[in-house]
């Protein structure tokens, strides 16, 4: 019950947006945005629907590179997916950094490994690798063997 | 800005069961700012585990970390269960969270400990050591190792607790009990351990909020979540138990909030073996033939908070992505709130106040003078200080007594 309100009031805030729902069960739900509204989408999450930002975590598939970042309403154990897709040659997307500090070693990690370039990072430096592996090799892609 | 001298701890300390490096730049005594380095070492086990068969994958989890080496396998079991849609039985419930409590009160004791040592009470430091020992001689007769007790699987554990094991598990539990007394006496009623950890290295609720710190961390600043009573697994639903949380959000809420959750930990188990008592010996496993294609969000509550493991599954044998969220990577970030305006011989606490995985490596820090690169202090001279600071306070608390 609560997870639906959940969902249908991010769908009422962010009507343009959305792409598409998925509902797994009361504790699940995975909900695609346009890369362009993830900002805007965090910020009702984590100011105004108060969920907790857990993790993000990147995917390199056959759409290009998909970004779930998982938020967790903890009254009710809910963990919410927000899922953007980004470009397969130029994977970049705003950066949550500037609103929580939770998301700024994950967004330097995802940048290191995937190469996604995170726009308006305050400090993108290499989070695990610095000063002894290649630029430009990024090792968590499909192609790196 | 004044000069300001580089203190690094690390790159090899006993801070945290890899290496890593935190740069502290002070101000005189004062801690002005910190920057952490790691990586050293990365071992890519999110692309080694696209590699492994689930089966493979919870040996390979278990060994991230060494205290809590049940916790990644427990959250992989629940986010490939959650993909299966399997239920698992009553008796493996049980066992599962017998081992992830018992698990919960050896960490708790290994922390306190160090936590001791930090302070400069060594004497804590060996009776909380001490009384850790019949935790992990329990995990012996349990698993079969002390460490690293490979029990879980998908669909259930690998062994049972045969029923005549119950009775030493509860024997040795009332006796941890009692030394979990001691030890909570002891350190709860110390006017120097009061006077060296209240009011240090303080996070508030809005910088956990902020940082999305979780477990202990989270709790000693009165942010209530615990993934066993927000997303309920294992056999946490079936316990009578409470979520223990602080205020004040210092070292000292920290250490009370581990202390009474031993408490905590210790009612749960004996719960759960009354549960073992009551279901039927052997029936620990359900049949898992295949794993479907599918998104499995997966997390549990390891002693120093919320473990998360993302798995996607392409109907492969192995999973084609796996992320994993260790708690300490959310927590260690919140030094940069708690060790700033602390002193020196503070920081050592604050660091550890948040438990993060300590382990093995040993410990080389130098201090030196940034300009002329002059070595001002070795790493036994930094705990010294800490030390120093403990033996001064209680000097003069004593002074004050006469």
């Amino acid at each position: 019950m609560d997870t639906d309100r959940v969902i249908e009031e991010f769908r009422e805030n962010h009507k343009d947006e959305v792409i598409e729902v998925y509902k797994k069960s009361e504790k699940r739900a995975v909900i695609t945005v346009r890369p362009e509204a993830i900002l805007r989408a965090a910020e009702y999450l984590y100011k105004r629907a108060g969920l907790r930002f857990i993790i993000a975590s990147a995917l390199h598939t056959k759409r290009g590179f998909e970004i779930h970042y998982h938020f967790s309403k903890d009254e009710t154990g809910l963990v919410l997916n927000i899922l953007v897709i980004l470009d397969k040659e130029n994977p970049e997307v705003e950066s949550l950094s500037n609103m929580f500090s939770a998301s700024n070693w994950i967004e330097r990690e995802m940048h290191e490994l995937f190469g996604i370039n995170f726009l308006n990072h305050p400090n993108q430096e290499k989070l695990i690798s610095d000063g002894n592996w290649a630029e430009g090799v990024y090792p968590y892609r499909k192609e790196f063997k | 800005m004044g000069k300001q001298t580089l203190i690094p701890i690390g790159p090899y300390h006993p801070l945290q069961e890899e290496p890593e490096l935190f740069k502290l730049f002070c101000d005189g005594e004062i801690v002005k700012d910190i920057k952490w380095e790691t990586g050293y070492n990365h071992r890519g086990i999110e692309k080694l585990s696209e590699a492994k068969t689930y089966e493979q994958v919870f040996f390979l989890v278990e060994r991230i970390c060494g205290i809590c080496s049940t916790s990644h396998p427990f959250a992989f079991a629940n986010a490939v269960e959650e993909i299966v849609g399997c239920e698992i039985t009553d008796r493996a419930k049980y066992i599962r969270s017998i081992i992830g409590e018992l698990e919960r009160i050896h960490s708790h004791l290994l922390w306190v400990g160090l936590a001791g040592h930090f302070l400069g009470y060594n004497t804590v430091f060996m009776w909380a050591w001490k009384y850790r020992e019949p935790i992990l001689d329990l995990f012996e007769m349990i698993t079969g190792n002390r460490n690293s007790y490979a029990m879980f699987r998908v669909g259930g554990v690998r062994r049972d607790i045969e029923n005549n094991k119950i009775h030493t598990i509860r024997t040795v539990l009332a006796e941890v009990k009692k030394k979990t007394d001691l030890l909570t006496g002891a350190v709860m009623d110390d006017p120097v351990i009061h006077a060296r950890t209240k009011g240090v290295g303080i996070l508030t609720k809005q910088d956990v909020l902020d940082y999305a710190a979780v477990g202990p961390t989270a709790r000693a600043s009165g942010v209530a979540i615990d993934i066993r009573k927000d997303d309920p697994y294992a056999a946490y639903p079936l316990v009578n138990w409470k979520v223990i949380t602080a205020e004040a959000g210092d070292v000292f809420a920290k250490a009370e909030v581990r202390l009474l959750e031993m408490y905590e930990s210790i009612s749960i188990i004996e719960q759960c073996l009354t549960g073992l008592e009551k279901t039927k010996e052997g029936e620990v496993n359900v049949v898992v033939k295949e794993i479907p294609e599918g998104y499995g969000a997966g997390r549990a509550e390891a002693p120093r908070g919320e473990v998360f493991h993302f798995v996607v599954s392409d109907g492969s044998n192995s999973p084609a992505r796996h992320k994993i969220r260790a708690p300490s990577y959310v927590n260690i970030a919140t030094f940069k709130k708690s060790c700033v305006g602390q002193t020196i011989a503070d920081a050592t606490i604050s660091l550890a106040a948040v438990d993060p995985c300590y382990c093995c490596t040993e410990r080389l820090a130098v201090a030196y003078d940034q300009r002329s690169g002059r070595k001002i202090m070795n790493a036994k001279e930094l705990i010294d200080l800490s030390a120093g600071k403990t033996s001064e306070l209680k000097k003069s608390l004593m002074k004050r007594n006469e």
